[in-house]
């Protein structure tokens, strides 16, 4: 392979053709600024406008200042990163950006976890001539079920853009008018909830500013929590155990599961359940629903649609509402754990504790904004109470763990209480790309075959590239299974299925790339793929340690058959665990 | 053609078209039909002339009688005794603006004397919507000798022997441009021809597009064949609906001819032409973003490198030039690079093309070899300061360009001579400034028109090039202080030296050249909060003359805003504070007692 040689502030180093002078400087240990430019490595997510102009830098020989994340190395080329000349320049341009920017940090949701704000510490900018006759580009505020958007805030880094566009083809965002007043926006600066908007939050996993931030629901839960009347019960996803601990400065992939569950409950949860029990459970609706379209299939039925896909995603829901509804009838139509959890918990629990639902209040810990909307969800509700009734993110729980005055980090571990808290390792992996189907398959696998699995692990499943495909041998039987995160590689698969070219028998779909532990409400990973790499292990290895790894081993699902629901999509388990999907497709035209 | 033995060639560009040239035509047309000479006498619609301020124009053949300011009801005068009795109509020919005397033809006018027109060669001379006329002044011929006679190298070596340089403002030399394309393999590759002329009050490529549009296909089919390439796209600015259609019957009627399309001239060569629209972009007549508006995209510019010609429309090699520059193609081959480089100077070969506006006689479209002094251009050619005032500078480059002032008179124009000057060639408006312009104000324009324009991909000039039009603002309102030109002069270095393309790499050009040429017109505002040519109005003090004002109270009756005060027959006084500086007050004052300060 070809490589150049060249000396960045004085160091050479080699690098292969091809390299940026942002990347060369990174192997030197010369950390470049920038506010635009994000890569996440392994993701083949790329975001690259060079518009902030903050990664400029010195090159003999070239007039201007190139920007470093765009310009390739060349031999002999002599960089120079923090001379006078690009210092004064970086920091005239952060003027520039300040003065078109609220000053509002003191009481803006980003403050404290603020790249602009970061950046400025930095560079050291005192103050910011001109404010007094300075215009600033102000827009219309738009709050939509799961995601605010401040427009003032916007930099124009384009990352949410990227994210919306590019890598989850969902098209909701892309940059309008020009100039000073330039921003990104639905079309015609339409509010989020009129455009084909999934809710997936992967705009605000990126967004560098207070622009983009998620809907605040702490305050229902205070109310909720003040309320002696309420019986306020918690559901904990498995992304948020592996993620959490971020936010209280431990290494990303710390588990915190058992501090996690000691935390909410000295914030005065009533019952501290977790959302792994009812993974577990959709394992179990989900797996007998997936055998017996396969078995009808491969007997010639025509009715029965094959491939099935998973539907646990909310995000990923409304994309095939709104993009393939024609194929409304191809997914699963099971429930996804957080809205089977809530219904388990309103009916079931809350008649063992002899709680009336509508005094019952169910919040949600969730990577993900998606869930935020999907509670909402008009079919997930029994006579206008909702089975699950708040949803909050990660970053949100740990806001509200702070102002607790708690510090996670000096908690003992506790369990979870019962009978909606035990799991299996099968539950834990649902936070990651290729956990679901996992899960899924070490169940079915043993229901079809009747054998027991002599190898848990399904490596061929995991990994990280963007769509992964495997055949699982059923005793003879081989299961094609296609694995799919980020909606932009779900589309790929789904083309496949709506022109009858698709080979799989089953498909798992994530809207997050990662999965959920890249979710839109998680501690944000600052462009750095090695965080999502971590969180991912991390569950694997939590999978790894618990006694039982099979969703249909839980002893407390076993009971909730035995005891509630009779057994896998009886007449009760229909009614309360499963749903259907509805034709959105108007969602993608934004009229003016 | 050649039956006939008189031509009245009447000016088709856009100022005189809208100064009824078309209704000249038909009348013109009518009287010859009337007087039986339909046969004998040709009427054509041409392409600009260039002389704007005279229009519109009507040009005698074969004598070159140049009558101007013609109007419709002039066409039976023209016919009658120039056409028939050979007499021709003196209070219709241009007069000599110093000796007043009317000047027989073209040849003689101080105006034309100094051009040499070589991309201008067929405007005012055919009428470009006939392929025929185009063809007898041996257009296609040089599409033809490079097909037949030449290899694409040898072509790509007589272009880079010319030492022909881009006229869209770079000045990037044309043969290495298409050098490069060649170089880089690939399946498809693409001809793109800028025609987003987008510098205010420019209009040197529409008249060639309006003029002689087949001298542009010819030298784009050549471009094709030089790089390897069988698609060709114009990019044309939507808001030139002339040019438009000049260019869609030249394309049909070069495809009908062969000259376009398969197997052009039954040599194998494919190459054929489409259209593309701009939608109101200054920035899109930058290439990459010209690039990203026709592949469907938001018209905005990427990084380069990579340039076009390695990966360009659709990732593939494109070659984009500027329609000046494609227009002198077709005579460089004919006549040759050695003929070529001997016009012009050392670096800056050939002619260029200028859009003489502002305060100078005669307005209009010029071509002249390069190295033509400004001196010759302003005073000779355009007729020096109108109304007798005092030359003050010269704007060239446009928006992205500089002002020269008296000192710079004796240079001659090419591209580096200007860079050096603090301006640059740009695409070729020159607005000539006299007295009474306002260096501050002018500066404060150029920046209205980028902060418009600017795309608002990149920090620097979405954002800066707003704060220093700002800045300028406040300067012009009496409001600056000397820290602020410091902060001007910081703030314009940066956003030359960060901007992401060519639009906010020079948009603060005009307010460095005109802080270093007319520094003290600068420090009068700031310091002593006044405009010294009597432009901005907030620094502007309107005065009652005790000695003149008799308290007629005519002025204290018209101020809108009641800022006169004063008894009957007693000396007015206008409140400074009150004063919106309208200007009614003087403007009604039959004694000549309100004077500006």
């Amino acid at each position: 392979m070809e490589t150049i040689k060249l000396t960045i502030d004085n160091k050479e180093i080699e690098v292969p053709k091809g390299t940026t002078i942002y990347q060369a400087a990174k192997m030197l240990g010369i950390d470049i600024p920038t506010l635009c430019y994000m890569h996440l490595d392994d993701m083949n997510i790329e975001n690259k406008p060079a518009g902030c102009r903050i990664c400029v830098v010195e090159v003999n020989g070239r007039k201007n200042l190139p920007p470093s994340c765009s310009t390739d190395c060349q031999n002999g080329m002599v960089v120079k990163t923090h001379t006078t000349r690009v210092l004064n320049a970086r920091r005239t341009v952060m003027e520039f950006i300040l003065s078109d920017h609220p000053k509002d940090c003191l009481v803006c949701s980003k403050s404290g976890n603020c790249d602009l704000q970061s950046m400025a510490h930095r560079l050291g900018i005192r103050e910011i001539p001109g404010q007094e006759f300075a215009a600033v580009s102000t827009y219309r505020k738009d709050t939509s079920p799961s995601i605010v958007r401040d427009l003032d805030k916007c930099i124009m880094c384009r990352r949410c853009e990227t994210m919306c566009n590019t890598v989850q083809t969902v098209g909701a965002l892309s940059a309008v008018n020009r100039g000073f007043m330039a921003t990104v926006a639905p079309a015609f600066e339409q509010n989020l909830e009129h455009s084909p908007c999934t809710y997936c939050g992967q705009c605000v996993a990126v967004c560098p500013t207070g622009a983009l931030t998620e809907v605040n629901h702490i305050p229902q839960v205070l109310r909720a929590l003040a309320d002696p009347t309420k019986t306020v019960v918690v559901q904990t996803a498995p992304a948020v155990r592996v993620a959490l601990g971020e936010e209280f400065g431990m290494e990303p992939g710390s588990i915190v599961t058992g501090k996690m569950a000691a935390a909410l409950r000295a914030l005065g949860f009533d019952y501290v359940f977790d959302t792994d029990f009812a993974a577990d459970l959709t394992i179990m609706e989900e797996g007998t629903e997936l055998l017996d379209r396969l078995g009808r299939y491969l007997k010639g039925d025509k009715t029965a649609k094959i491939p099935i896909l998973t539907s646990c995603c909310p995000g990923w829901v409304n994309f095939f509402e709104y993009y393939f509804p024609d194929l409304k009838d191809v997914p699963s139509t099971a429930k996804s754990p957080q809205q089977m959890f809530g219904a388990i918990s309103k009916s079931y629990f809350a008649d063992k504790i002899g709680v009336n639902r509508k005094d019952m209040v169910v919040v949600s810990i969730m990577p993900c904004l998606a869930k935020k909307y999907e509670c909402q969800r008009d079919e997930f509700s029994v006579d206008n109470n909702p089975d699950v009734d708040y949803s909050i993110s990660t970053r949100e729980l740990a806001a509200f763990i702070k102002q607790a005055n708690i510090d996670i980090n000096t908690l003992a571990d506790e369990d979870f209480d019962n009978p909606l808290g035990e799991s299996t390792g099968a539950a834990v992996i649902f936070g990651t790309t290729g956990g679901v189907i996992e899960a899924a398959v070490r169940t079915a696998y043993e229901v079809f075959t009747g054998k027991k699995l002599e190898k848990i692990d399904f490596t061929e499943l995991r990994g990280m590239e963007g769509v992964r495909s495997a055949t699982i041998d059923f005793n003879g039987l081989p299961v094609n299974i296609g694995i799919a995160h980020g909606l932009g590689n779900a589309r790929k698969l789904l083309n496949d299925v709506r022109a009858g070219k698709s080979q799989f028998h089953a498909i798992e779909v994530m809207a997050c790339p990662g999965g959920c532990i890249g979710g839109g409400g998680q501690p944000l990973h600052h462009g750095n793929s090695e965080v999502l790499k971590a969180r991912a292990a991390a569950l694997y290895s939590e999978d790894k340690n618990k006694p039982l790894r099979k969703s249909h081993e839980n002893p407390f699902i076993i009971k909730l058959y035995e005891e509630f629901l009779g057994k896998p999509n009886s007449e009760k388990a229909h009614h309360l665990l499963h749903t259907h999907y509805f034709d959105k497709k108007e969602k993608i035209i934004i009229k003016k | 053609m050649s039956k006939y033995s008189m031509h009245l060639l009447v000016c088709g560009g856009t100022g005189c078209h809208s100064s009824e040239s078309d209704a000249i035509v038909c009348n013109l047309r009518d009287e010859l039909e009337a007087k039986g000479l339909t046969d004998k006498v040709q009427v054509i619609l041409t392409g600009c002339f260039g002389f704007c301020e005279k229009g519109p124009i009507v040009k005698v053949m074969p004598d070159n009688t140049f009558y101007v300011q013609v109007k419709p009801e002039d066409a039976q005068t023209i016919v009658e005794e120039h056409v028939i009795k050979g007499r021709k109509v003196t209070r219709l020919l241009y007069k000599d603006p110093v000796n007043k005397e009317p000047v027989s033809d073209s040849k003689h006018m101080g105006f034309f004397k100094k051009q040499l027109r070589i991309v201008l060669r067929n405007c005012g001379f055919i009428n470009p919507e006939n392929i025929d006329e185009y063809i007898a002044r041996d257009g296609y011929m040089a599409l033809g000798k490079v097909l037949s006679e030449m290899t694409p190298e040898d072509t790509i070596k007589e272009i880079k022997d010319s030492g022909q340089r881009g006229r869209g403002g770079a000045g990037f030399p044309t043969g290495l441009k298409w050098e490069l394309a060649r170089k880089n393999q690939s399946d498809e590759k693409y001809v793109v021809c800028n025609a987003d002329e987008g510098d205010p009050g420019a209009f040197m490529d529409r008249s060639v597009l309006e003029g002689d549009p087949h001298s542009v296909l010819e030298a784009m089919a050549i471009c094709g064949y030089s790089i390897g390439a069988s698609n060709g796209l114009i990019y044309v600015r939507a808001e030139y609906p002339l040019a438009i259609h000049r260019l869609q019957v030249a394309i049909k009627q070069a495809r009908e001819y062969g000259l376009l399309g398969n197997n052009i001239m039954g040599t194998g060569f494919n190459f054929d032409i489409n259209l593309r629209y701009g939608a109101g972009a200054f920035v899109c007549g930058e290439e990459t973003a010209l690039i990203h508006s026709m592949e469907g995209l938001r018209g905005e510019p990427t990084v380069k490198p990579p340039f076009p010609a390695e990966s360009g429309f659709r990732k593939k090699p494109t070659n984009v030039n500027n329609v000046e520059t494609l227009a002198a193609i077709p005579v460089i081959i004919l006549k040759g690079a050695k003929w070529y480089s001997s016009i012009g100077t050392e670096k800056s070969k050939g002619t260029k093309v200028f859009a003489l506006a502002g305060k100078i006689n005669n307005v209009g479209l010029i071509e002249v070899p390069m190295g033509t002094t400004l001196r010759e251009v302003v005073f000779e050619i355009g007729g020096g300061i109108r109304n007798g005032k005092k030359f003050k500078g010269v704007q060239t480059g446009g928006p992205s360009g500089g002002c020269l002032s008296e000192k710079h008179l004796d240079i001659p124009i090419d591209y580096d001579n200007l860079v050096a000057a603090g301006s640059i060639m740009g695409s070729g408006g020159m607005i000539i400034l006299d007295e009474d312009d306002c260096m501050v104000s002018m500066a404060k324009f150029y920046l209205d028109f980028t902060v418009e324009e600017s795309c608002g991909k990149c920090a620097p000039c979405r954002i800066g090039n707003k704060r220093l039009n700002e800045l300028l603002g406040q300067i012009c309102e009496g409001k600056g202080t000397l820290e602020d030109l410091d902060r001007l002069k910081n703030m314009s270095n940066v956003i030359k030296d960060t901007a992401l393309c060519g639009l906010g790499q020079t948009s603060p050009n005009p307010v460095l050249s005109m802080m270093e040429n007319y520094r003290e017109e600068f420090e009068a505002h700031v310091v002593d909060k006044k405009c010294p040519a009597g432009h901005c109005r907030s620094l502007m003090e309107y005065v009652i003359n005790p000695d003149n004002c008799v308290g007629c109270t005519a002025c204290a009756r018209v101020c809108p805003v009641g800022a006169i005060k004063g008894e009957r027959k007693e000396t007015h006084k206008i409140d400074p504070s009150i004063c919106i500086k309208c200007g009614s007050c003087k403007e009604k004052c039959k004694f000549d007692a309100i004077f500006i300060r």
